[in-house]
């Protein structure tokens, strides 16, 4: 139950939010190309597939391992073609919507059940935080791309038991850093000040203590987006990830990899796209953890309001 | 002009931040000469400490700057002296000691080798920073010099530790030792025994000492002369006693004023059932017992004050008493019911009657509330107490009930200042109508002056609404002029309880008395009689230190 | 210490258990051996003897409990691929993945605790600037396709490197190249960011008003306060490294464990998938456990 404050507030209507989270987005730079840049991602990932994907799995014998920064062939070979010659910048949009798929699917499961299980673990009793705990223990003592393997190897590779290979490696994370998270902050004054009030206990749960873990959550939750979407395109770059006909950034470099002395391009151009996306998703923690921090927020205020 | 140890001419510092430029002094010029002690005394915010890291070299530029002035130590400008110049009158001719001795130890390195830093710095064979790390050691009292050269800080006690750092400043015998704060965090007999020990080593030595200051006590206790600094600016200077009987700066005035313990104390001659009665409630941490068997008495609208020193359990037992802690044993009937035999959903609508306003308002307050949710949060989880559409209303004048204005509703925690935080927090309390708020420490980290204001605060609100206080403290002054009862603790158990009166006046326990000896007034001449008195006490019965 | 030392054993023996449960009966879904070595026409009789002699016919649980009292006895059996007992096959390999990861983690450790310090030391300047975007790119780069762009640039084009294999010393040089990076990145901006707080200390002021030099304020007094949460991201690097680095591996023909586990997975060799699971899980126990004891030395507020 959230209440609201019905005194007006300039900072905090939602149309003023977004400004200023827009303007404090502009002051660091770097972040705001990040945000661009996976903006762009994201509309591909939504929008490409839809628009691309016939061009994308097109057979083309004249464009057989076109070379890039050529426009003879159509602007969707301005990053050249691949070995059956379909255009690699349209298939790079249209692997966007897997790869993109992959790794949200898999940080936002992660993240709801370790974060769950981190808050009981922390708020409940002794007996059922040791058991949480000692489960986390062996998924974290597992070589998480060995449990990947074998339970792909036993489930069919798609795109969802992708998803639950990963979000299991990834959920220790969550788990230990929300209990941690909660075992500090329940000692904390206010959450005493709510217990003297007579607070019950979703209530200290939910309104004292998840609102403080949650910015750390969202920056964890943004590097680990990057760290499901390298894991993911391991796999698949081992191929053991999403089979061919579909297509993730992870399993072009992986298709790439037999022309590396005749067409480089192949390689490069999704291991790129891969690259950048992980970069922006870095940058892009590294500025929430400033913006989340009511301490160091105001650097990024400031710095809005002088350029 | 240049006659003295070292003078501060004029001195200007400037900090570059975010929301601008802060002149953090402006414009200081004080002096300091071998064998006496000069106080700089201001409140949070003055920038008295600002000149003395000035002298130390420790502004960082940027963001400090220092926009104009000089610093002569023996006639010598420090602030156009090279930085390596500088580093070799650091700790070898001025030394400096902190507040929080704790934090300004280095915890990974033994007390031996940072008191031996001191010496080997300044290029001293190793040999003889030894021997001359433990003579400092047995100096300052602390026991079994040599087994303690090889201990950590964190294996000290606080009093200890500070003058571990006293015998580390004094390594390579200082002309001048600056201490800034230096018995801030310290308990009242331990302060008068560091306080005591500063000022046998400047009689031995003949240095000069520059005491930091928010304490008028401290002032009183050991300065020669004073400076009184106010937003940055000197408004007051003279001799000790010059400056508390005769000021002159409206500030200086406000300040003497608001010091507590002047007042009249209260008799209140309250009878009947009580409102609350402790029996025998004890709280043990595995083998360590925090409260044994505590017993007392509360009526409605009574103000009994706990007092005891850190570690004495007072706060144990404010937490036990409002199941923050589960008791380990005893009774609390609150209105003839046991509060400790309650279930968890009982004890959920009891607790409206009985509220907390903690000690540091900044940590109590949910920073991602906003000063309307946190007050309003008291109607969502008792829906009983007031409909929904009363809500606003009500806020509006719980918040001009304790001082502060109607806009302030919309407005998050960290946009005010301590005071103001801690009068949200009392507003917060008032929101459920108690019969008994308990105030841990809930005024000792403020500023005197907001501080007088918070208890004239509570005061009127007692009178007003006829509201029962458990007030915690540790400063005697304050609680003198605000309570009907006092219970002096000590180790877990109560040793002495009365009225104010009786307590503050005819103390039958040692311990209360010895507490109430070390107290310091903020009169000078007050101050003189009562160490007269304490000396005389510690040689009838030394006082020892505490594990 | 001692008592440490036996909760943590008990803690990860637990967690070893819980392990190889999991993977022995996770494996055996995976499917039959026999149908995998045996030519597709081999006959009925000669699947029914194959199965036989590696002890696969009896019910799944007789197996687990034929397993476990072997591994009681040390007893890890066999390779059904190698032919040889399963734990010589893993112990071979580890021996190469320790190698690698000691290598890469020592040099990792040098340079990014000396990088980090320095760029602390002045926050913002170009050094700082520089050495933050270098360990941003770093951490974020997939350590496939930077295996890929070295061959390509420096064995391919250049020719100065091997592309793969074991033999000479500069076969060393691309897997530990590329191994380097992202623990570069990731340690580089925890040295930075714990040395910046250590640098604003107050312990810092006192030495400072003590009068001692910058630099031993830097190398003694700060260092030794910063390194412990850099010792957690440290241990952890290892250890995923001693899990083995299965791309670098693979892509550069290198025989190490985390090229044999995945093998053995492919191969249904169930032996050795347990095996390395034994002999990574008890290297990193005992790291964990060095990583435990240096925490200890370098903080004397730690006791055990």
């Amino acid at each position: 139950m959230i209440v609201s404050a019905p005194v007006p507030d300039t900072n905090h209507r939602p149309a003023q939010r977004l400004f200023t989270v827009l303007r404090m987005l502009w002051a660091d730079k770097f972040a705001f190309c990040a945000a661009l840049f996976l903006l762009v991602i994201f509309a591909c990932a939504l929008l490409g597939p839809a628009a691309l994907s016939e061009a994308a799995s097109q057979v083309n014998l004249r464009g057989r391992n076109a070379p890039p920064f050529s426009l003879e062939n159509g602007w969707q070979f301005l990053l050249g073609g691949d070995a059956l010659g379909r255009p690699l910048l349209a298939r790079i949009i249209v692997a966007a919507q897997n790869t993109i798929m992959v790794a949200a699917g898999a940080v936002a499961c992660s993240m709801v059940i370790g974060t769950t299980l981190g808050l009981i673990a922390g708020y409940a009793g002794r007996r059922v935080g040791q058991v949480i705990m000692r489960l986390a223990d062996i998924i974290m003592s597992f070589p998480s791309l060995l449990l990947a393997v074998i339970v792909l190897y036993i489930l069919a590779p798609s795109v969802g038991n992708l998803i639950i290979v990963l979000a299991i490696t990834r959920i220790p994370i969550y788990l230990r850093t929300t209990r941690a998270e909660v075992l500090e902050i329940r000692e904390r004054m206010f959450v005493q000040a709510a217990r003297v009030m007579g607070a019950s206990t979703p209530r200290i749960v939910f309104r004292h203590i998840l609102p403080v873990i949650v910015p750390t959550l969202m920056t964890i939750a943004t590097l680990d987006f990057a760290f499901v979407m390298l894991a993911e395109s391991s796999l698949s770059f081992l191929g053991i990830g999403i089979q061919p006909p579909e297509i993730t950034w992870g399993l072009m470099v992986s298709q790439g990899r037999s022309y590396l002395t005749t067409a480089w391009w192949l390689a490069f151009w999704p291991g790129l796209a891969i690259i950048l996306t992980t970069l922006s998703l870095n940058l892009l923690s590294n500025w929430l953890r400033t913006a989340l921090d009511p301490v160091q927020r105001w650097r990024l205020e400031l710095g809005g309001k002088k350029t | 002009m240049t006659d003295h140890l070292l003078e501060v001419q004029d001195l200007s510092v400037q900090f570059h931040s975010a929301a601008g430029t802060v002149n953090a002094v402006n414009g200081v010029s004080w002096h300091l000469d071998r064998g006496e002690t000069l106080a700089i005394l201001g409140e949070s915010g003055s920038g008295k400490s600002v000149s003395a890291s000035a002298i130390m070299n420790l502004i960082d530029t940027p963001p400090g700057e220092i926009t104009q002035g000089r610093i002569l130590f023996e006639g010598r400008d420090l602030l156009t002296a090279s930085a390596e110049e500088r580093r070799e009158i650091n700790g070898c001719r001025i030394a400096m000691i902190f507040q929080d001795p704790l934090s300004h130890f280095n915890p990974v390195y033994t007390v031996g080798w940072q008191i031996m830093e001191t010496l080997t710095a300044h290029g001293r064979p190793k040999e003889e920073a030894r021997s001359r790390a433990l003579e400092l050691l047995h100096r300052v009292g602390i026991p079994e010099p040599k087994a303690a050269m090889d201990r950590y800080p964190h294996q000290f006690s606080g009093g200890q530790r500070q003058r571990l750092m006293i015998a580390m400043a004094l390594g390579l015998q200082p002309d001048i030792l600056i201490a800034d704060e230096p018995t801030t965090a310290l308990d009242v007999t331990v302060q008068a025994e560091v306080l005591a020990l500063l000022e046998e080593l400047q009689q031995q030595t003949g240095m000069g000492l520059l005491l930091i200051t928010h304490n008028l006590g401290v002032v009183a206790e050991t300065a020669d002369r004073v400076v009184v600094m106010e937003g940055g600016r000197i408004v007051e200077r003279g001799t000790a006693r010059e400056v508390y009987h005769n000021p002159r700066h409206p500030y200086t005035c406000k300040l003497i004023a608001a010091a507590p313990g002047k007042g009249e104390m209260r008799d209140s001659a309250l009878s009947g059932e009580p409102l609350l009665r402790l029996e025998k409630v004890s709280k043990s941490y595995g083998t360590f017992t925090a409260l044994k068997g505590a017993s007392f008495d509360l009526r409605a609208g009574e103000t009994l004050a706990i007092v005891g020193e850190s570690g004495s359990g007072k706060s144990t037992l404010a937490k036990t008493l409002l199941r923050l802690e589960e008791p380990s044993g005893g009774r609390a009937l609150w209105e003839g019911e046991d509060l400790f035999a309650k279930t968890p959903r009982q004890m959920a609508r009891v607790r409206r009657q009985l509220q907390m306003v903690f000690q540091d308002p900044t940590q109590s307050l949910n920073p991602r509330m906003s000063v309307f949710d946190l007050i309003s949060e008291a109607w969502v989880i008792h829906s009983e107490i007031l409909p929904r559409a009363q809500w606003r209303d009500r806020v509006l004048q719980l918040l001009s009930q304790v001082g502060l204005q109607p806009e302030h509703a919309a407005r998050y925690p960290h946009q005010f200042s301590g005071g103001q935080r801690q009068r949200i927090a009392i507003a917060r309390a008032l929101a459920l109508e108690p019969k008994l708020i308990v105030c841990d420490e809930a005024v000792s980290a403020l500023d005197v002056s907001i501080q007088a204001q918070v208890m004239d605060l509570l005061a009127k609100l007692r009178e007003e609404l006829g509201i029962a206080f458990i007030f915690i403290a540790h400063d005697l002054p304050v609680v003198r002029d605000f309570a009907d009862h006092v219970i002096v603790m000590k180790n877990g158990k109560i040793v002495e309880q009365g009225t104010v009166r009786v307590i503050f006046d005819n103390p039958r326990e040692p311990y209360t008395q010895r507490l109430l000896a070390a107290g310091l007034d903020p009169d000078p001449d007050v101050q003189a009689a009562r160490r007269e008195a304490r000396e005389a006490l510690e040689r009838r019965a030394p006082m020892q230190e505490p594990a | 210490m001692k008592r440490m030392i036996g909760q943590r054993a008990a803690a990860s023996f637990l967690a070893l258990l819980g392990l190889v449960v999991l993977v022995f009966f996770l494996s055996r879904l995976t499917g039959d051996p026999a149908a995998l070595y045996l030519p597709i026409d081999a006959s009925q009789e000669m699947l029914e003897n194959f199965r036989e002699i590696h002890g696969l016919n009896d019910p799944l649980l007789v197996q687990f409990g034929n397993y476990v009292t072997d591994l009681l006895r040390l007893d890890f059996g066999e390779s059904i691929r190698k032919a040889r007992p399963a734990i010589d096959v893993v112990l071979e390999a580890f021996v190469w993945t320790l190698q690698l990861a000691l290598i890469t983690m020592a040099l990792v450790t040098v340079t990014a605790v000396v990088l980090g310090s320095l760029a602390a030391f002045r926050v913002g300047g170009l050094f700082d600037r520089l050495t933050s975007l270098i360990s941003l790119v770093g951490a974020s780069a997939p350590d496939f396709w930077i295996a890929i762009v070295a061959i390509v640039l420096f064995s391919v084009q250049l020719g100065w490197l091997p592309t793969s294999g074991t033999g000479s010393v500069w076969h060393w040089v691309l897997p530990v190249a590329v191994l380097f990076v992202r623990p570069f990145g990731l340690i580089l901006q925890v040295v930075r960011g714990s040395m910046i707080s250590a640098l604003t200390s107050a312990y810092v002021k006192t030495a400072r008003a003590k009068g001692v030099r910058n630099r031993p304020i830097i190398f003694v007094h700060t260092l030794r306060n910063a390194m412990l949460p850099v010792i957690t991201v440290i241990g952890d690097q290892a250890a995923a490294m001693l899990n083995g680095a299965v791309i670098v591996e693979t892509i550069f023909g290198f025989p190490g464990v985390g090229k044999l586990m995945i093998d053995s997975i492919l191969q249904r060799d169930f032996n050795v998938i347990l095996a390395s699971i034994v002999v990574t899980a008890l290297a990193i126990f005992i790291m964990n456990l060095l990583i435990d004891m240096a925490y200890a030395v370098l903080d004397p507020r730690i006791r055990y």
